[in-house]
C-alpha cells in the first residue's frame, strides 16, 4: 500500500524517472534505494525527499509553524491512523472533524504533502461511512471531497461519493 | 507560544530538554495528566505546543523540530528518518516497556521488548561511527531519542545488555545540562517509578503479538477478495495475446445438442435461478441472474469449456394460483400463457440458453419419487395450518397476508417477510387475513411432511466447508450461508394443502403437493431431463461436473441448504454446488422491484423503448458490477454517459 502511495505521489509532483523501492520488516516499511546517497527508509522520509527532489518545498509548509503542523499529521498518520482499531475509528474522526471545523487544508489555507498522505490513509475509512456518517462528519467529508478532487492526487483510489443523489455526480456545478 | 507539559510524563522531556538546547524563548506551564488543551483532540495530549498563531502542536517530535528550526537548526533528511523511526518503531516498544517496568513490575522482560529497536540503534551507530546520530553536531533527531530512552537507559536495574555504541552515544546526551534538568523536571529524581501515575490514565499497549491482527484501517489489499500480485511475465503474456486479437483464439465449436460431459474438458452446468413464472419478467430478475449467468457461459464457451446452460420457468405455487384466479384462467393456462412470455423476452435479450425448459413436466413427478422421500431423512409431523373456512381450504403462504411477528411489517406475505427478509410460517403473523376473501382464517391441524435438516447438518457442512473454500463463491453467499448455519438448521415443511404442484408420491399425502421451494430446484433436473435422456450424467456425477448456480441473493439459502441437503438424503451420488453467484437487488429508484406487487420496469418494456438488447445488457452489466445494491437510473443521459 505504501508504496502505491509513493508512486501517485511520483506522478502528482511529475517526477520523470519512477524510483524503485523495496520494503524492510514484517511492517513492511518502504525503503528507497539510491546510487549515490544511502537508502532511505520510511514512508514520511521518502515523501518528503520526493518533494524536495522535485522542487516543491511549498507542499512542506511555507513557514517554521507550517511545516512543524506538516510533520505532526505526516506523524499522525503514520502512528494514530496506520492500524488504528474499528473503536478508534469513532474517535479518530470525531477529532479530525473538530480540527476542520475552521480549516480548508490541514495546514490552514495552504495544500500540503499532510493532505495527501491523510487522504490516502483516511481513504479506507471513509469508504465504509454510509451517507448518514459521512454527514456526521461534515467536515471531514467536505476536506475529503476537495482533496480527492484535487487534480492528480486520486490516482491508485477509487473515488468515494459524498451526495447522496449520484444523479449529479459529475454533471452538478 | 506556551508549552504545556505534565510531570512524570514521558514524553515532556524531549520538549523540555529541546527547549533547554536551543534556548528558545516559551512559557512553559505545568497541569495535570487528563488536562485537554489542544480544544480538537477527546482524549488529553501532553505535551502541547500553542503556536503565536493559535494553532496547537499534539506531537511532541513536532514541538521538538519546530523549536529547533525557530532556532536556525533545520532538520536534514536523516534526522527525518531518526524521526519517523521513532514514532513508528521505538514509540511503541518503550510504551509497552515502559507499562511493564513501572506498572507490572515485570522489570526483567523489559530488555526483550526493546531488543529490536536497540539492536537496530547500535547498529547504525556503529556503522556511521560519528559521535551523533547525523554527524558531528547535536540535532533534533539525538535530543528526541535521548529524551526518549532516557527513563530506560538511566536506570541500572533494568538488564538491557551491552550495546557499545548506544552507550558511548547516550553518554553524550545524559552527559548534556540541558538534558539533565529536563530530566529532574519530569521525574523529580524518582526515576521510573516518577512516572506511575501517568502511566496509570494511558490505555494498556496491545502486545507486539496482536498488533496485526485487529487493525481496521489496514491496507484494502489484504480484503478477503485478495489481490494478487503479477509478476512482469504475467503483463507480458497478457500483452502478447490481446495484441493477437480473436485471429489467434481457438474457434468456438458448434454446439451440437445435446451437450454431454466430456473426458478431458471442463465440464461446466450452469444454472440460472428458475424465474417463476407469474408474470412479466423485470429487469432485476434479468440482472440477478440470467444475464450474468449468459455471460458467463458465453465466457466458457470462448474459453472452450463444455458449458450446459439450462433454465426454465417455475410454475407450481401458490402465487401461479393466484395469477390465475385474478385472470380466470386455468394454473395450466396461466403457465403457458407466461411461459411463452419469458422465453420471448429472454430470446429478444439475447439469452442464450442451451436449454429453456418448465417445471410442471412428467419429468418432474418422476425424479421425485426416486428422491429422498424412501431414505429416511424424511420425518412426518402434524402441522398447524391457517384454514379459511369461507373459502373452505387450508391457506398457504401467498394466500396470507398479515403482520410480520419479528419486524412488525404490516403487508408480510406468508412465506416471507418483504420488509426483513425472514423466512415464517402462515401461523406465525399477526392479524392475519385470507387474501382472497379477507375473511380471518382459523388455525387447523393437518399432517406433513419435513426434510430432516438437522440429520443431514454434518454432511451438509462437510460440503460446503469444501465448495467455498475452492469454489467461486460470491461473498454475500457465503455470509448468508454462514449465518443461516450459525441459527442453526431445523426440520422444513416440504409438503402444502394445495392442488397445484408435484404430488407427493406417498399413501397418505394423496391430497397434497411439494412445497414449490422444495420442488423448484428439482426443476433443474426435471428440465435437464427434457433436454436429454442421459440427464444422469450431468446431475449424478460430481467428479466429472462443476456445477454453477447463479441467483438474486434472496434464493441463496434454498440452494446452499435446502437443496444440497434433499440430495445428500437421496444419497445417489447427486453433483452439488460448486460454485454460488449471487446478485445483490437492482432497486428501482429507491425501491425493490416486485412482480407480485407491479413495480418497475418490465421486459417487454424495455424492448419497446426501441433501445436495442445490447444496450440493456450492458448498462444492467455495468450497474451490476458496482457491488452491493444498485438503482435503475432511468433517463436518456444514463445510458448515454456509460457508452
Amino acid at each position: 500500500m505504501a508504496l502505491r502511495e509513493l508512486s501517485s505521489l511520483e506522478k502528482f509532483l511529475g517526477l520523470k524517472k519512477p524510483n524503485k523501492y523495496s520494503t524492510q520488516g514484517d511492517k513492511k516499511v518502504p525503503v528507497l534505494q539510491s546510487n549515490n546517497d544511502p537508502a532511505l527508509v520510511g514512508l514520511v522520509t521518502i515523501a518528503c525527499h520526493l518533494v524536495k527532489e522535485a522542487k516543491r518545498p511549498e507542499l512542506l509548509g511555507d513557514s517554521a509553524e507550517s511545516r512543524a503542523v506538516v510533520q505532526q499529521w505526516l506523524e499522525h498518520r503514520v502512528t494514530k491512523l496506520d492500524g488504528c482499531t474499528k473503536e478508534d475509528v469513532k474517535t479518530v474522526l470525531k477529532d479530525f472533524n473538530l480540527y476542520l471545523q475552521d480549516k480548508v487544508y490541514l495546514a490552514g489555507n495552504q495544500f500540503t504533502l499532510a493532505d495527501i498522505f491523510m487522504y490516502y490513509g483516511i481513504h479506507s475509512l471513509i469508504v465504509e461511512l454510509a451517507i448518514q456518517e459521512k454527514e456526521q462528519y461534515m467536515n471531514v467529508t467536505r476536506w475529503f471531497d476537495h482533496i480527492q478532487h484535487y487534480p492528480g492526487i486520486r490516482h491508485h483510489l477509487p473515488p468515494v461519493a459524498v451526495l447522496r443523489n449520484r444523479i449529479y455526480t459529475g454533471r452538478h456545478h | 507560544m506556551k508549552l504545556f507539559v505534565s510531570e512524570g510524563n514521558p514524553h515532556c522531556l524531549k520538549v523540555l530538554a529541546a527547549l533547554e538546547v536551543t534556548g528558545a524563548k516559551c512559557d512553559v506551564q505545568y497541569v495535570n495528566h487528563e488536562e485537554r488543551v489542544v480544544p480538537f483532540l477527546s482524549r488529553p495530549a501532553l505535551p502541547a505546543l500553542l503556536l503565536p498563531s493559535g494553532l496547537h502542536l499534539f506531537s511532541s517530535n513536532a514541538i521538538c523540530r519546530y523549536l529547533f528550526e525557530v532556532n536556525g537548526q533545520d532538520s536534514s533528511e536523516l534526522c527525518n528518518q531518526w524521526l519517523e523511526w521513532e514514532a513508528t518503531e521505538l514509540q511503541p516498544a518503550l510504551l509497552q516497556a515502559l507499562h511493564m517496568a513501572v506498572l507490572q513490575g515485570k522489570g526483567s522482560e523489559v530488555s526483550k521488548v526493546l531488543q529490536g529497536p536497540l539492536n537496530y540503534l547500535d547498529q547504525s551507530l556503529s556503522k556511521k561511527n560519528t559521535p551523533y546520530l547525523t554527524g558531528e553536531a547535536v540535532s533534533v533527531a539525538d535530543v528526541v531519542l535521548w529524551a526518549a530512552l532516557y527513563p530506560i537507559l538511566s536506570d541500572s536495574s533494568l538488564a538491557l545488555g551491552d550495546r557499545k555504541s548506544v552507550k558511548i552515544w547516550f553518554d553524550h546526551g545524559a552527559a548534556m545540562h540541558s538534558l539533565q534538568c529536563a530530566a529532574q523536571k519530569v521525574l523529580q529524581g524518582k526515576g521510573l517509578q516518577g512516572m506511575k501515575s501517568y502511566m496509570q490514565k494511558q490505555p494498556a499497549p496491545q502486545s507486539s503479538q496482536c498488533r496485526d491482527t485487529q487493525p481496521c484501517n489496514s491496507s484494502p489489499a489484504e480484503s478477503e477478495e485478495g489481490e494478487r500480485l503479477v509478476s512482469e511475465e504475467e503483463i507480458e503474456a497478457a500483452a502478447l495475446t490481446w495484441s493477437k486479437s480473436l485471429n489467434a483464439c481457438p474457434l468456438v465449436a458448434n454446439r451440437q445438442h445435446p451437450i454431454l460431459p466430456q473426458e478431458g474438458k471442463r465440464n461446466l452446468l450452469v444454472t440460472s435461478a428458475l424465474p417463476y413464472v407469474n408474470n412479466v419478467p423485470h429487469l432485476g430478475n434479468i440482472i440477478g441472474c440470467v444475464l450474468s449467468a449468459d455471460v458467463f457461459s458465453r465466457y466458457g464457451r470462448l474459453r472452450d469449456w463444455n458449458v450446459l446452460f439450462v433454465c426454465g420457468t417455475d410454475e407450481y405455487g401458490t402465487a401461479t394460483e393466484n395469477k390465475a384466479r385474478e385472470e380466470g384462467l386455468t394454473p395450466q393456462q396461466i403457465c403457458d400463457k407466461y411461459h411463452a412470455v419469458h422465453s420471448s423476452i429472454y430470446k429478444w435479450f439475447q439469452i442464450d440458453f442451451d436449454y429453456f425448459g418448465r417445471t410442471t413436466t412428467e419429468k418432474q413427478t418422476e425424479i421425485f419419487s426416486g428422491d429422498s422421500t424412501s431414505t429416511g431423512f424424511l420425518v412426518e409431523d402434524t402441522v398447524e395450518q391457517l384454514r379459511c373456512e369461507s373459502c373452505q381450504r387450508f391457506l398457504a403462504d401467498r394466500f396470507v397476508e398479515g403482520t410480520c411477528p419479528h419486524c412488525s411489517y404490516p403487508e408480510a406475505r406468508g412465506d416471507q417477510c418483504d420488509k426483513c427478509g425472514r423466512l415464517i410460517n402462515a401461523v406465525e403473523l399477526r392479524e392475519p387475513q385470507c387474501k382472497v376473501c379477507r375473511q380471518t382464517p382459523v388455525i387447523r391441524s393437518s399432517k406433513h411432511l419435513f426434510l430432516d435438516l438437522p440429520k443431514l447438518e454434518t454432511q451438509l457442512e462437510q460440503w460446503l466447508d469444501k465448495s467455498t473454500s475452492t469454489g467461486d463463491w460470491t461473498a454475500n453467499a457465503k455470509q448468508i450461508t454462514r449465518s443461516w448455519l450459525r441459527d442453526g438448521l431445523k426440520p422444513r415443511c416440504i409438503t402444502r394443502d394445495l392442488k397445484w404442484g408435484t404430488p407427493v408420491p406417498h399413501p397418505d399425502f394423496k391430497e397434497k403437493v411439494f412445497y414449490v421451494w422444495f420442488d423448484a430446484p428439482i426443476g433443474y433436473l426435471s428440465i435437464t431431463a427434457n433436454y436429454t435422456d442421459k440427464w444422469e450424467t450431468w446431475w449424478k456425477n460430481p467428479h466429472q461436473v462443476e456445477l454453477y448456480n447463479f441467483m438474486a441473493k434472496d434464493n441463496v439459502p434454498f440452494h446452499s441448504v435446502v437443496f444440497p441437503c434433499s440430495l445428500l438424503g437421496a444419497q445417489d451420488n447427486y453433483t452439488l454446488v460448486n460454485h454460488l453467484v449471487a446478485t445483490e437487488y437492482l432497486n428501482y429508484e429507491d425501491t425493490k422491484f416486485s412482480k407480485s406487487r407491479g413495480v418497475g420496469v418490465f421486459g417487454d418494456m424495455a424492448k419497446d423503448t426501441g433501445i436495442p438488447s445490447d444496450v440493456w445488457r450492458f448498462y444492467l452489466l455495468v450497474r451490476a458490477s458496482r457491488g452491493t445494491g444498485f438503482s435503475l437510473l432511468l433517463g436518456r443521459h444514463g445510458y448515454e454517459k456509460q457508452l
